[in-house]
């Protein structure tokens, strides 16, 4: 039987030790999944706040569409980049098949309905509150969109660590677009894939750890904001 | 269908606006005023088969307060909802000065609500806010939000969260937003229900100065003592339908309709009074 132990050590010699092939890994990682959600939010924020808001025929559909869109299979996603990027696909042109461009279209195309679903969901409980008064104000649905956008700013901070959970830990989708370059499209989930079935598991661990890493400094940062601004009402 | 024809022996439920005393008449007489005069007419609203509001006519004009009375579940409410252009009717017509209620002209109607609904955002955000969605110029937010908090006495909580005040100061803010953006008409829900003393004086004041300014003011409360301190006229209202408008000192020393005789009285009118009402109304 195979003893880990030593494999541990040497994970954790290499983030001690902040091993410059790790951490070009974590640094593109962190790159192209910070666009993809920076991306998504710019789409998903004010689309998901237009839906709690506007009443129009076919909205109910809609919203089935959108929440059934949460679950998009990566790899899915991740063939129909690569067909619309492949040189003889409409968008072959911008040459940005296995580059981190086309890998950040990837993550945001998956992070995307996350990012609305949940804007929708948050801005249309904010909306029954508020629907009087801003009526009282004249306010249109544009104005009505940013207000409420603004107002759940402490809400919708989960939506978008909900979305950045999802692209960080993508593996299917980046690897077929990106073709896990070294280098160049090496992120950490398909180094981890990669050094895995190579039997590197030290590097393999020692990127697990940092994933695990962020997506805990994340949530914690996150939870005190919101725990902040509850306090103080804004929330 | 909801609206019913009328009966040649029933009375129309016209009330004819009232005149007001010469002291409320404002300072500044529009030339052509924005809502007024604000007048209703037919005005059904229906639910499961129950006409909550049942075929008013209304209109609202000059200076002043009409303070709106009667028991919970009379309607009330509605009607305000309904006159603000909150509510659609399900039969009949709301018109501010001869046109319907627009966006446009929605802050010349004021409205505050019995819980006060206020933004995420401090006391002074909740006013800057109300201004911009008002079109007042970026430079003159601030100066006027303050110049609002500061007749409300909360200007030393402007930079507090607006849910964090107490439900007082939480509706004196709801009334100096609702005043900075200079309204014509402002309709009042039970703003004062559960305040203490205090904050009831406070807010009765701002009542008080806006209609100096020129603000006709539509109130809806229970309160008897307060009909009497701030009322110049008083609509009673019974099962959906105005049952009197009286110049306030007639509406309390010589009340038209027995309903509002016994609601005065301090009887609770039940269903039995629809009885009294029916018989009320087939009287020549």
């Amino acid at each position: 039987m195979q003893d880990f132990s030593g494999e541990f050590f040497d994970a954790f010699k290499l983030v001690a030790a902040l091993d410059p092939t790790l951490l070009e890994v974590v640094g593109l990682s962190l790159r192209v999944s910070l666009c993809a959600v920076v991306i998504a939010a710019m789409v998903g924020l004010p689309l998901g706040a237009f839906l709690a808001v506007a009443r129009f025929p076919g909205r109910g559909a809609a919203v089935i569409l959108l929440n059934s869109l949460m679950g998009l299979p990566p790899v899915v996603v991740g063939l129909a980049v690569y067909l619309m990027l492949s040189n003889a696909g409409p968008l072959g042109v911008l040459q940005l098949l296995y580059t981190p461009g086309a890998m950040i279209i990837a993550q945001a195309l998956l992070v995307t309905p996350i990012v609305a679903a949940l804007t929708r969901q948050t801005v249309e409980d904010m909306r029954g509150e508020y629907a009087e008064y801003l009526a009282t104000l004249g306010t249109g649905p544009f104005a009505m969109v940013a207000t409420l956008l603004v107002d759940a700013r402490y809400s919708l901070l989960t939506a978008l660590l909900a979305g950045f959970g999802r692209a960080i830990a993508e593996v299917g989708a980046v690897i077929i677009v990106g073709g896990n370059i070294n280098h160049v499209t090496r992120v950490m989930t398909t180094t981890i894939a990669l050094e895995t079935s190579k039997g590197n598991l030290a590097m393999a661990m020692g990127l697990g750890m940092v994933l695990i890493a962020i997506a805990v400094s994340i949530n914690a940062v996150l939870m005190s904001l919101r725990s902040a601004a509850t306090n103080a009402a804004y929330g | 269908m909801l609206d019913r024809p009328r009966s040649p022996q029933e009375p129309a439920n016209v009330v004819a606006p009232r005149p007001v005393p010469a002291e409320r008449v404002p300072a500044h007489a529009l030339p052509s005023d924005p809502v007024l005069p604000l007048s209703a007419r037919g005005l059904v609203f229906a639910r499961a088969g129950r006409r909550l509001i049942d075929d008013i006519d209304f209109t609202l004009e000059g200076a002043g307060i009409t303070l709106i009375m009667g028991h919970n579940g009379a309607g009330k409410s509605l009607l305000l909802r309904l006159l603000a252009g909150l509510v659609e009717p399900d039969a009949g017509t709301v018109t501010w000065n001869g046109r319907a209620p627009d966006r446009a002209r929605a802050t010349r109607v004021g409205f505050v609500f019995q819980k006060p609904v206020l933004l995420r955002r401090s006391a002074l955000g909740n006013v800057v806010h109300a201004l911009k969605c008002a079109g007042v110029k970026r430079a003159e937010r601030k100066l006027r939000a303050h110049e609002a908090l500061q007749r409300a006495r909360l200007a030393p909580l402007a930079g507090v969260p607006a849910r964090l005040m107490s439900g007082g100061e939480q509706q004196r803010l709801a009334l100096a937003r609702a005043l900075a953006l200079r309204p014509r008409v402002l309709m009042l829900d039970e703003p004062t229900a559960s305040l203490d003393p205090t904050s009831v004086a406070h807010i009765e004041a701002l009542a008080l100065e806006a209609v100096r300014a020129g603000t006709r003011i539509l109130f809806v409360g229970h309160d008897l003592a307060q009909a009497r301190r701030l009322a110049d006229e008083v609509v009673f209202m019974h099962s959906g339908r105005i049952a009197e408008r009286t110049p306030a000192a007639t509406f309390f020393d010589n009340p038209q309709s027995p309903l509002a005789a016994r609601f005065l009285a301090g009887d609770l009118l039940l269903d039995e009074d629809r009885k009294l009402k029916r018989e009320e109304e087939t009287t020549p």
